[in-house]
């Protein structure tokens, strides 16, 4: 490797490799190696994310709400209420103020829906041609809130696999709001801020959470078997994959498995609070479609296996390389 | 365990199927390839059935000759166009990936028409990397008409057409050991199924197929069905998109452009008339006439032998460098490369 390739940004094995090659070998905080989705500090969770998504205003969303659900659930995932946001932005000389008000908007509307504050900001300008629009980076702070800790060296064979509702939303939004492709289909994004739903669930004993965002459900899932000493078995017929969705990962050869979500948690539940925690999400606006899409298993340690219509079973692997690049 | 379904069913009479010892089938569309491992139906064949990958992934089968071609394009300042596919496939020396993250303009498009509109709108000389099958020829065809009747004089193409019945007629007269044909059905709706006839005179049955599992299932119950009672014919198990005759009007606009030339297949070596060339009269959109293409070649990478799964002799399993030093994060051989290919398909689906 001697370049950074678009394929190092698609959040798959490549990004992996970057992180474990690259960053590593400069970067060694024993939080920061932990490779969470944020740092757990005393009393504290910590979290910073980039968002260059391309165009900035999707059907379902923009930068904007991209940005501060963004941070928002990487924090909620680790099990902790999201506190303070900050947000930088980079913005491109001759950017239209109406378009950065509209921006702005939306980020303050959808910090009062999570409940966060944004209690700083920085803004920098750069010339014609070099940040594509804007791009924003943001920050967050929150404080744990589950009564067991959300960690997923907790996590047992028959625990159970839960998925708040349909999969492949935000990406397929996003790259039919291109334009590319000839693809018409307008397909909404499911970005939202997924504290509130999560905190209905913090007496359970939810071992992990993850948001199966760059990589999809089959990335958020390999991550959670890789290197553990159990494997993890999803059923085909629980997967909820809209329609449209399927349609266009059939024309451009995608697997759905792979495609970005902004709105979903993937969460494991200890096996005696399973029911129960399917019953709580399903009683929530962004829950309703909420399934048990399989468990944990003593089987097949560190893979992802599915169960497939036809009654037989094949693996998941997380996607190689830029599947779709700057989709966040 | 889950209840049954019709597609369960379906599943379990192939389980049960009573083939025929050492049952040799060849699915020889990429799609096929990956559809089969998606769905797990590799773990239904009956033990005595033994399923292996043709030579029906585009990227799979173009020489690594073409991406030094396309290589050097870009280097020279032209604006390369090609299916995402054929981005990270490595050539001698380099991969068009590579070269676009060192500052060559190379894009990933999806159709011909897109490569067309990136020649009308940058201005600069455009070429489209024109590879794949009967399917994308008609497409290529027509963006090629399109340039000249809306005069955008600087696109052109780089062609590395493939046919596939020259393909599979190589192929049966090499292997005498297949059984018959899971027939691709992207490409039999172009081509039609009188396409195929030859193969019955090899005493080869074939099933034209669609996607779904419930269609490759059910193709390859006709196919082992055939095979079991000596019967040799075509069956056209896909008539919601395959009419008998294809498609005349694509096959009218990939005759009015191209016309057959002996070409080279990875794995396969050189076919007679098996792949297409713009005709005399279209040399004008010709790259290699347009533009000096000078590239030299590496020898052939030690150990890759993408060329033995491509005709079928082998699983992607046997060759040394499988999931060892050749893997979907860095591949070697194209058919780990290529999300249609036969290695790719073995490491994503198991």
């Amino acid at each position: 490797m001697d370049k950074i390739l678009l394929a190092h940004g698609g959040g798959g094995s490549k990004s992996a490799e970057l992180t474990r090659l690259v960053f590593q070998r400069f970067l060694r905080d024993p939080l920061l190696l932990e490779m969470d989705d944020a740092a757990r500090l005393p009393g504290q969770v910590f979290t910073t994310d980039s968002f260059v998504v391309r165009p900035l205003f999707f059907p379902g969303g923009d930068i904007g709400r991209l940005a501060v659900c963004g941070t928002v659930n990487d924090m909620a995932v680790m099990g902790a209420e999201p506190l303070y946001l900050s947000m930088a932005f980079i913005i491109e000389e001759g950017f239209p103020l109406a378009q950065l008000e509209k921006i702005l908007a939306s980020i303050a509307r959808a910090g009062r829906e999570s409940n966060v504050r944004i209690v700083c900001a920085d803004t920098k300008v750069v010339e014609k041609g070099k940040a594509d629009g804007m791009f924003i980076t943001s920050a967050g702070i929150g404080r744990p809130a589950f009564q067991k800790p959300v960690l997923s060296s907790r996590v047992r064979p028959g625990d159970g696999i839960l998925l708040n509702g349909p999969l492949g939303l935000h990406g397929i939004s996003v790259l039919t709001a291109r334009g590319e492709f000839g693809l018409r289909a307008t397909v909404k994004s499911d970005v939202a801020p997924l504290w509130g739903l999560i905190k209905k669930c913090r007496n359970l004993d939810v071992p992990f959470m993850r948001d199966p965002t760059r990589g999809g459900l089959a990335q958020t899932l390999n991550e959670l078997a890789c290197k553990k000493k159990f494997g993890v078995r999803i059923r085909e017929d629980q997967l909820p994959i809209p329609k449209k969705v399927a349609a266009v990962c059939d024309l451009l050869g995608f697997d759905p498995l792979h495609i970005a979500n902004e709105g979903k948690v993937v969460m494991v539940v200890a096996r005696r609070d399973a029911d129960k925690a399917l019953k709580i999400l399903r009683r929530q606006p962004l829950g309703k479609g909420a399934r048990r899409i399989g468990e944990i298993t003593a089987e097949n340690p560190g893979r992802v296996v599915m169960a497939t219509k036809a009654g037989s079973e094949r693996i998941v692997m997380p996607p190689v390389g830029e599947i779709l690049p700057r989709i966040c | 365990m889950a209840e049954a379904t019709a597609l369960t069913r379906l599943a379990d009479r192939l389980r049960d199927f009573p083939a025929r010892p050492d049952t040799k089938i060849m699915e020889v569309c990429g799609t096929h390839t990956v559809a089969i491992r998606r769905f797990g139906i590799q773990r239904l064949l009956p033990e005595t059935v033994q399923l292996v990958s043709g030579p029906g992934c585009p990227v799979c089968v173009t020489p690594g000759s073409f991406i030094d071609e396309a290589v050097a394009l870009a280097r020279q300042g032209v604006t390369v166009t090609s299916f995402g596919d054929m981005l990270r496939v490595p050539g001698s020396f380099t991969s068009l990936e590579k070269e676009r993250a060192a500052g060559c303009d190379i894009r990933a498009v999806y159709s011909p028409l897109d490569a067309l509109q990136i020649a009308a709108d940058c201005g600069r000389e455009t070429v489209f990397l024109a590879v794949g099958f009967e399917t994308t020829a008609p497409v290529i065809a027509a963006a090629a008409l399109k340039a000249l009747e809306k005069k955008i004089t600087n696109f052109s193409l780089l062609t590395a057409l493939r046919l596939v019945p020259p393909a599979l007629k190589a192929l049966i007269v090499a292997d005498t050991r297949l059984s018959g044909f899971l027939l691709p059905g992207h490409v039999s709706a172009v081509i039609g199924k009188a396409a195929y006839d030859f193969l019955t005179e090899h005493r080869l049955p074939g099933v034209i197929s669609g996607f779904t599992a419930e269609d490759i299932i059910s193709s390859l119950l006709c196919l082992l069905d055939m095979h079991n009672k000596g019967i040799y014919k075509i069956m056209n198990n896909y008539p919601r998109a395959v009419r008998d005759n294809g498609n005349e009007k694509s096959m009218a606009v990939l005759a009015e452009v191209f016309e057959p030339v002996d070409a080279e297949w990875r794995g396969l070596g050189a076919i007679p008339a098996s792949g297409l060339r713009l005709r005399p009269a279209y040399a004008a959109l010709d790259a290699r006439q347009r533009f000096t293409i000078k590239t030299e070649s590496a020898a052939p990478r030690r150990g890759c032998r993408c060329g033995d799964v491509l005709r079928g002799l082998i699983d992607p399993p046997a060759c040394p460098l499988f999931n060892k030093g050749c893997r979907p994060d860095r591949p070697l051989g194209p058919c780990m490369v290529s999300s249609e290919g036969s290695c790719s398909a073995w490491v994503t689906y198991g």
